[in-house]
């Protein structure tokens, strides 16, 4: 009976600390980094502060806290950097901007949750940033902590994703075009001037803004131009799904020549059906390979004339933050608060190392 | 039933066995989705040989790629069965552990280099490595449900949540790409056999776990576990060690399999890699009319299972219905199957089948 006992409080006190230690691993997740970073800062803020502050008050308004010469406090929240080789080189862009050496002060929190970034909001809010920096999880929800962070007059700029929110609650809003890289690519397909257009389509996660702008592009250009659409299936930014995709359109014996995937890792799944099949592809082949995100290994690829085409999403918004936040310091105004990265496409034909190594992420 | 073996010449009895015997379900979905394609499109079930782009002779068609993709399913069926026996419980973390497995045997190829051009470790001590890794955690699993009482599904959610997050910081987050052509074998094709490896991986596995199970007492251990576990103690088995081993072979299964995932694509992509192959491994075993809460099981039909729900993927990709929609189709399988298999309905079934005897006789 004792044992029983014992065991039964054991498990429980398990099951608590399992439970618990859940939750506090994902909390952890999405704030261990501002843990570290604010660590690291308190030790110094507090000396720099001390030694200026006075000076600043007595010569400015106390609301322009982050006045020249001192570190601009922002506080960046984005999808965890695990999600994607487009993430990753997102993340790495943001860390190596806003550092100490660049004037900053910045705290990262990361997070595939909508709640846990609004938790993170919050917090960021109540340390006092200057700058609230956004990639959203999701575009709903953002209302109430938006409003609170303008009341505590911090200024909020969204970069890669855009949200369902008043334009007031923001100052700018950083962002890759989807549709715009859809119509790039669609207008170099078109361009290549095939006898007949016969299509595999190969879809990202439905509902996402990338696919939504890629997939709109093909779709509408293949209602104008009367291309054929031989198969068009979600494979879920997933490799070995596109395999099976493109797999079972071989084995259904049905012709086509241009396999349009939505990123990369689809895009290499489906060659690597054709490989199987001995179906040539890419530069002189019988197939048109075309992917986007423009990973490294994929424009090397591009390079090697396995693949034609790769878009480009551009995951590098730093800079454009950068100028944004330098332009707001000094007391300016900007011309327009949705700004479009430029992006590309790389075509096999023409692309060279100097792109590679520039673009690739 | 004693008497039931002499009765056993009588035809309709051995049409009744068959009917009682758990691989009929199994073997009649697969039936019914051969008929189906039969009447469809009898070009499904063509196979054609052809060489591939690196001139190696391979056969291809819809059965070699349900052959091919199934394979890593009845691979982790194996498992599956053994863990929902021994528990009563299914295990949610093979998606993220296969991961695990792939990106720790990336590492290990890789070294520091995420690129690199030699492999900085043979292929079999990675995957030896891997395996040990998969097995830890099917161990870690197996601890939790055995001596912290944990329900499966409760304990193995932790890894379910956690394992993607541990793949990619196994890797730095990077995504290592492996250039060596050997490397791709395990995925598709050897040089000269046409018939794609992954199958070949599978009957070892099966080989492997038909010879374990006549030549130990694995089967009747995990049995009686699973129906009873303080009875089996008290005939001095120990149901939390059986309990665990059976977690810890689902891990050499999630560990073969993810050999078989990254070889395919001689990468890995932390997110999506086996996304939701549990469900599918889980509906294998269920498929095979294997109780989910635990007990007897039948290897063979959960195996078959494995193929059938491979199958029927490959069936609907077919006729172009959108992938998304594919846990919809998987799902009304698993609701026919659970009522089916109720209790309820089988006593209503069996009353109907006697009361059928009863009027043949009368």
């Amino acid at each position: 009976m004792k044992k029983k006992l014992l065991s039964v409080v054991l498990s429980t006190a398990m099951i608590a600390a399992v439970l618990t230690g859940c939750g506090g691993g994902d909390d952890s997740a999405a704030t261990s980094a501002p843990a570290d970073t604010t660590a690291d800062t308190t030790a110094e803020a507090p000396a720099d502060t001390t030694a200026e502050a006075p000076a600043d008050t007595t010569a400015e308004a106390p609301a322009d806290t982050a006045a020249s010469g001192e570190l601009i406090k922002v506080g960046i929240i984005n999808n965890d950097p695990s999600e994607s080789g487009y993430r990753t080189a997102n993340v790495n862009d943001l860390q190596n901007m806003f550092t100490e050496e660049n004037d900053y002060d910045a705290d990262f929190a990361y997070s595939l949750k909508n709640d846990e970034q609004i938790t993170a909001a919050q917090k960021f809010i109540q340390d006092g940033v200057d700058y609230l920096l956004l990639s959203a999880a999701d575009t709903a929800g953002w209302d109430s902590v938006l409003q609170d962070a303008q009341d505590a007059g911090v200024r909020v700029i969204l970069f890669d994703r855009t949200i369902d929110a008043d334009e007031s609650l923001y100052e700018a809003s950083i962002i890759s075009d989807m549709d715009q890289e859809g119509q790039t690519a669609v207008d170099w397909l078109a361009g290549q001037n095939l006898d007949a257009y016969n299509i595999i389509h190969i879809q990202g996660v439905m509902g996402s803004a990338a696919q939504q702008g890629r997939s709109g592009a093909l779709q509408a250009a293949a209602e104008e131009k009367g291309w054929n659409i031989v198969a068009e299936q979600t494979a879920e930014w997933n490799a070995e799904k596109a395999q099976q995709i493109v797999q079972s359109v071989i084995d259904s014996g049905k012709e086509f020549n241009v396999i349009y995937a939505e990123n990369d890792d689809m895009a290499k799944g489906a060659v690597a059906a054709l490989d199987n099949a001995n179906i040539s592809h890419g530069v002189d082949g019988d197939v048109i390979i075309m992917g986007f995100d423009t990973n490294t290994w994929a424009l090397e690829e591009l390079k090697a004339g396995n693949w034609n085409y790769d878009g480009q999403c551009n995951p590098f918004q730093a800079s454009y933050i950068d100028e944004i936040i330098k332009t707001l310091e000094s007391g300016g105004t900007l011309d327009q608060k949705v700004i479009i990265m430029d992006e590309k496409g790389f075509d096999a034909e023409t692309i060279t190392d100097d792109d590679i190594a520039n673009y690739g992420i | 039933m004693p008497n039931n073996s002499a009765k056993k010449l009588n035809g309709t009895n051995a049409l009744q066995n068959l009917f009682r015997n758990q691989i009929f379900i199994p073997l009649a979905a697969l039936l019914l989705l051969a008929l189906f394609n039969l009447i469809m499109d009898p070009s499904f079930f063509g196979i054609s040989f052809g060489y591939n782009s690196l001139g190696n002779p391979v056969l291809s068609g819809s059965l070699i790629t349900i052959l091919d993709n199934g394979s890593e399913l009845a691979i982790l069926a194996i498992g599956m069965t053994l863990v929902t026996a021994a528990s009563g419980g299914q295990d949610i973390s093979v998606g993220a552990a296969i991961a695990i497995a792939g990106s720790t045997l990336l590492r290990v190829l890789c070294g520091t280099n995420s690129r690199p051009d030699t492999l900085q470790a043979p292929i079999i001590v990675a995957f030896l490595i891997s395996c040990v890794v998969a097995m830890l955690f099917g161990a870690f699993n197996g601890v939790l449900v055995a001596y912290f009482k944990i329900p499966p599904m409760v304990a193995t959610l932790i890894l379910y949540t956690a394992g993607r997050s541990i793949a990619a910081w196994i890797n730095n987050n990077e995504l290592p790409i492996i250039s060596e052509p050997s490397f791709g074998y395990f995925g598709s094709f050897i040089p000269g056999i046409p018939i794609p490896t992954p199958f070949f991986i599978a009957v070892i596995c099966m080989i492997v776990i038909t010879l374990v199970m006549k030549f130990t007492n694995i089967k009747l251990f995990v049995q009686s576990v699973g129906i009873n576990d303080s009875s089996s103690r008290l005939n001095g088995l120990n149901p939390e060690l059986i309990k665990i081993m059976s977690f810890v072979i689902l891990g050499l299964c999630v560990a073969v399999v993810g050999l078989i995932k990254v070889s395919r694509i001689s990468s890995i992509n932390y997110s999506v890699i086996a996304k939701d192959i549990e469900m599918d491994a889980i509906l294998a075993v269920a498929l095979g009319g294997n109780a989910l809460s635990g007990g007897k099981f039948n290897m063979a039909a959960s195996i078959l299972g494995a193929y059938v729900i491979q199958f029927l993927t490959t069936t609907l990709y077919k006729y172009n219905v959108q992938s998304d929609a594919l846990p919809a189709y998987k799902a009304a399988v698993v609701i026919i199957l659970v009522v089916v298999s109720s209790p309820v309905v089988r006593e209503k079934f069996s009353k109907i089948w006697k009361n059928l005897k009863a009027k043949e006789v009368g």
